[in-house]
């Protein structure tokens, strides 16, 4: 049975937002895991996406901030590291997002490829062309690599398949 | 946080700990020397984005290290001595040209990708935690610095004899990788680590295939450097922590 004060508090800190991926919360990207209450006390629960993901504390902040504008003022942020967050914890509708905003979303699966292997290419989110090319692995942030369409020309960030 | 060194009571598992933690933040300290200086900007985000997954990696075993030993991940990182820093000393070298920069990253990844995939299995959950994120991200550090030096190596004359000369540099600190002592021994035997004998089929048919398509040749048995992992470092950690370190030893305890 989930109590008001959880109920309130769940909903309050669904909305705090990616700060580096503004049009993304939490929960869409899979970071919020639970939020409960023991002994009075509001705890929610947190992954990181990345080891060095420099957003986390950021998102800390911002929940405990979530939490006291919503009128709890004892609650109390916990990371967790298992399980692992993957890219497959990203909501349908965090994917949805991701692509309106310019980003290509990650495959639905996350897998380990060969060494060598060619990264599966994303359509272009701008005009949907499958013939793009990847630029460079590593993107203006942790999670997205750089790549280029070959049909629009555009260059974009796609999220990383982890 | 007191302002002096601090000496840590290293049981099996928080040794452990720190040898994994320390080889991941110098070796990011290394990469983050290069913000600022990299050949192309793509070159430039790539070198930052490793170093932050090590630095990263790092704060989750120090985080973890100082549970057990009673320290915070700061002071584990800003208040010890280089005798009580535990990497090894591969990756304290300096960074040298771009080809040994990239040529370090190949030779520890190689390694660590199979020992972050096998922790993931570890007995100990926080440890396998941590590994199921480092085993994702070094696989992208792997194949990044793999790619590159098949390019140097099999690029120019000039890239090929860097890469090369790079290789003859480094190949005597690789076998530190592999060395494993009591304490080592303690966390195999408990399930909690892999045992870095079982890596080196991994390692070497890695170095194998990468150095071939790099037109390199794999250099022949040779004395290999070791002290790291007892304290015993090159002069070049002094340095190195001489910076890491500077504003914590003088402004203790300083926030902002
Ligand atoms: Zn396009």
């Amino acid at each position: 049975m989930v109590s008001e004060r959880v109920r309130r508090a769940r909903e309050a800190v669904s909305t705090v937002v990616d700060p580096e991926i503004p049009v993304l919360t939490i929960a869409d990207l899979g970071v919020l895991r639970d939020v409960t209450e023991q002994d009075g006390t509001v705890e929610v629960t947190i992954t990181p996406t990345y080891s060095g993901c420099p957003a986390m504390s950021v998102i800390a902040l911002e929940v405990e901030l979530a939490l006291a504008h919503a009128g709890i003022e004892d609650g109390r942020v916990r990371t967790v590291l298992a399980p692992a967050w993957t890219t497959d914890w990203l909501t349908a509708e965090g994917r949805r997002k991701l692509a309106e905003f310019g980003i290509a979303p990650p495959e639905a699966t996350s897998s380990r490829r060969a060494l060598f292997g060619e990264p599966a290419a994303p359509p272009c989110p701008r005009c949907g062309s499958g013939d793009t090319e990847q630029i460079s692995a590593f993107g203006s942030t942790a999670c997205k690599a750089l790549w280029r369409c070959r049909t629009c020309r555009e260059p974009f960030d796609a999220f990383k398949c982890h | 946080m007191p302002t002096t060194s601090i000496t840590l009571d290293e049981t099996p598992l928080v040794l452990h700990l720190l040898r994994r933690a320390d080889d991941a933040l110098i070796l990011g300290h290394r990469l983050s020397e290069w913000t600022g200086h990299a050949p192309t900007l793509e070159e430039e985000l790539a070198l930052a984005n490793m170093a932050l997954d090590l630095i990263g990696q790092a704060r989750l075993l120090y985080a973890y290290a100082g549970s057990l030993a009673g320290h915070d991940e700061d002071q584990l990182a800003y208040l010890r001595d280089a005798r009580a820093w535990r990497n090894c000393l591969l990756v304290e070298l300096p960074n040298g040209d771009f080809a040994q920069t990239i040529l370090r990253i190949v030779l520890f990844s190689a390694f660590m990708d199979p020992c972050w995939q096998a922790t993931t299995r570890s007995a100990d959950p926080t440890l396998a935690a941590i590994a199921a994120k480092a085993e994702k991200e070094v696989a992208y550090h792997l194949r990044h610095s793999a790619e590159w030096l098949i390019r140097l190596g099999d690029g120019t004359e000039e890239s090929h004899r860097r890469a090369e000369a790079a290789l003859d540099a480094l190949w005597p600190y690789s076998g530190e990788l592999f060395e494993a002592d009591a304490a080592d021994q303690a966390m195999i035997d408990a399930g909690i680590a892999p045992d870095p004998a079982t890596l080196r089929g991994t390692w070497d048919a890695t170095l194998a295939d990468v150095l071939a398509r790099a037109t390199l040749a794999r250099p022949g048995d040779t004395w290999m450097q070791t002290g790291g992992r007892t304290g015993r470092h090159t002069e070049h950690l002094g340095y190195l922590l001489a910076d890491l370190q500077y504003l914590q030893r003088a402004y203790p305890g300083a926030t902002w």
